[in-house]
């Protein structure tokens, strides 16, 4: 690690495993119940996270010794609600589809709990590099998680990975579906993703038996 | 001595092995372990867990014998109404015979047998992994899933749910005893929303008519609520309904022989009567609701609504999966309230929310697993206030006397 100090490092590391922002800290759950019933969805707000988790910090880590503490709150408002409205139009101008599958919940990142705390508890405190690496690692600790989930549903739903179907065509009966499979509805269903949460969150701590609290 | 002693054997040499609780599974399940307790004190009945599960399950096996036979009539009542001729059932004619008992037992008895040996194995599994004894909570279970399910569910799906059920539905809640809700009609459930074309609609509840689909001599057979959410007609009359000679999921058609099997489950003490009558009071009161409204004239004959909120009240009681549910799995010990008030609130719960999810929800016809699965969630907040009304009202008791 030649680019990052030791400390720096963790900064990036910890948010991926033991201190993912979803599966330990339990924040961004309500988008990521919502639209992961897709990949590319999964992705691309895994994506929009990074970028305005990732800017944000550094902007509030640059403002935080001029910011009132006060209206602090209402500073990170108008923080995350420009760079989120940044994202949305550009995903509306580049990315129409994909734009009207995430519909409010590109919006909704303002209220992403994981951004407002990462402010809050990072931004405020440290100074601008560390605060970059902390955001980028949060957003992607919860990418990796959506990931995960939109790769289940998505495979197990719709037979399909990124829309291209990999298990056979569900209609025509060909590939796995000749043989009787079929696609399972309930992956649709924003509670499956709360299972598949749950299980993971099940394995992770089964694998580390330190981040089991009582 | 034979097989007990090699079992017995069997279990010390593995003894502290990992493998040790399934041993001892097989062990106790079939005879009375060699060593018992010898100290202290300990409260001598024979219904342990056990014999609690066994009982309900010999409840239920007239319930799976007239599964079976009825899977076969109505196969041949399918085929015979898409020749055109009308089947009129005599029960020693066309109803207890060899072919029906073919056909059933060859379609019934490998569902049996995959929830069966599925549901255990996930069993043994966390039982070697936790590291305690195989718990007994899936006999009960086991047997409940084949008789909820459409007779054609293939059987990778219901291997599928019974994986998700007792998994999500029990194990991660820590295992029988634990669970918040029912594990049977969680496995339901998971099949209801995970594979919708095969719980609904009228091509599952007879055998061969979703292989028959769209063939010349295709055969169906809507469920009567079915029809009665379309606003159609229903070709049987009460008769068949209480005997049971009329298409659903295979074991749950018979109002008769649940009824017999719920008498048996409250004189063995083992079903609560209290759940048992308020529901049907819950799913009586909902109903003349409904009656009441439609002799009001407040809703039309055209209305959506009309077909199931004019159906008698009683007749509530005997079609769709109203009874099975209310006998077999609202009463289930582990998922219902405990204390005996809670169970009056409870059971008049679910009838009551059935009956109402039946005729206002036509997309999920039976609104019986619903019902009882919001109540499981609910039960614990019942018996907590029911707990806490008792407190309350014993200190106001001593306040007086004290004061």
């Amino acid at each position: 690690m030649g680019l990052l100090s030791k400390k720096d490092s963790k900064l990036i590391t910890d948010p991926l495993a033991d201190n993912n922002p979803i599966t330990i800290q339990v924040l961004g759950i309500c988008s990521a119940l919502a639209i992961t019933a897709e990949l590319k969805a999964s992705l691309v707000m895994g994506i929009a996270v990074l970028f305005v988790l990732g800017i944000g910090n550094v902007v509030i880590s640059l403002m935080r010794n001029i910011i009132p503490s006060k209206i602090r709150i209402i500073v990170q408002l108008i923080v995350v609600a420009t760079l989120v409205i940044i994202v949305d139009q550009v995903l509306k101008a580049f990315a129409y589809e994909l734009s009207k599958t995430l519909s409010v919940f590109i919006g909704l990142i303002i209220t992403n709990c994981i951004i407002m705390g990462r402010f809050e508890a990072f931004a405020l405190g440290n100074g601008p590099w560390r605060a970059f690496l902390d955001g980028i690692g949060n957003a992607l600790g919860y990418a990796v998680i959506l990931i995960i989930v939109g790769f289940f549903r998505e495979l197990l739903g719709s037979g399909t990975l990124f829309g291209i179907p990999v298990l056979g065509d569900a209609i025509e009966k060909t590939g796995v579906y000749a043989l009787g499979y079929e696609n399972n509805g309930f992956m649709l269903m924003p509670p499956m993703a709360l299972i598949i949460v749950g299980l993971i969150i099940w394995v992770q701590r089964s694998r580390n038996k330190a981040l089991i609290e009582d | 001595m034979g097989l007990k002693n090699n079992l017995h054997n069997l279990k010390e040499k593995y003894k502290g092995t990992k493998m040790a609780p399934a041993f001892n599974a097989i062990h106790t399940f079939l005879y009375l372990p060699n060593e018992t307790t010898h100290n202290g004190t300990h409260i001598k009945v024979a219904d342990d867990l056990k014999r609690t599960m066994n009982t309900v399950i010999m409840a239920l096996v007239p319930c799976l014998i007239f599964g079976i036979f009825n899977a076969g009539y109505q196969h041949h009542a399918a085929i015979n109404a898409a020749k055109g001729i009308a089947t009129e059932v005599s029960l020693m004619g066309n109803f207890l015979t060899w072919d029906n008992f073919v056909i059933g037992a060859w379609t019934v008895l490998p569902l049996v047998i995959v929830s069966y040996v599925v549901g255990l194995a996930v069993e043994f599994v966390f039982a070697v992994i936790k590291g305690h004894e195989v718990e007994e909570g899936y006999l009960v279970t086991g047997m409940l899933v084949p008789l909820i399910v459409p007779i054609d569910t293939p059987l990778w799906m219901l291997a599928v749910a019974v994986i998700f059920g007792v998994v999500i539905g029990k194990e991660v809640f820590g295992g029988t005893g634990m669970n918040i809700l029912n594990p049977a009609l969680t496995i339901r459930a998971f099949l209801f929303f995970a594979y919708p074309t095969w719980m609904s609609g009228d091509k599952v509840w007879v055998h061969g008519a979703k292989a028959m689909e769209g063939q010349p001599d295709a055969i169906s057979g809507e469920t009567i609520l079915g029809s009665l959410a379309q606003n159609q007609t229903v070709a049987y009359d009460w008769t068949d309904m209480f005997f049971g000679f009329i298409p659903g999921s295979v074991g749950e058609t018979s109002a008769l022989l649940i009824l017999l099997g719920g008498l048996f489950l409250i004189f063995s003490k083992i079903g609560s009567w209290r759940i048992m009558l308020s529901s049907v009071l819950g799913a009586v009161v909902m109903g003349l609701i409904f009656n009441g409204v439609v002799d009001a004239g407040w809703i039309s004959e055209s209305s959506k609504f009309y077909g199931l909120m004019s159906t008698d009240f009683w007749m509530h009681l005997l079609i769709g999966g109203f009874a099975f549910g209310t006998v077999y799995m609202a009463t289930d010990p582990v998922t219902a309230s405990q204390t005996n008030k809670g169970k009056w609130i409870y059971g008049f719960l679910i009838g009551f929310i059935s009956i109402m999810i039946r005729v206002f929800n036509p997309a999920y016809p039976e609104g019986v697993m619903l019902a009882i699965l919001l109540m499981n969630v609910f039960a614990p907040t019942i018996d907590h206030y029911v707990v806490q009304g008792n407190v309350k009202r014993r200190m106001k008791r001593l306040k007086l006397k004290t004061a």
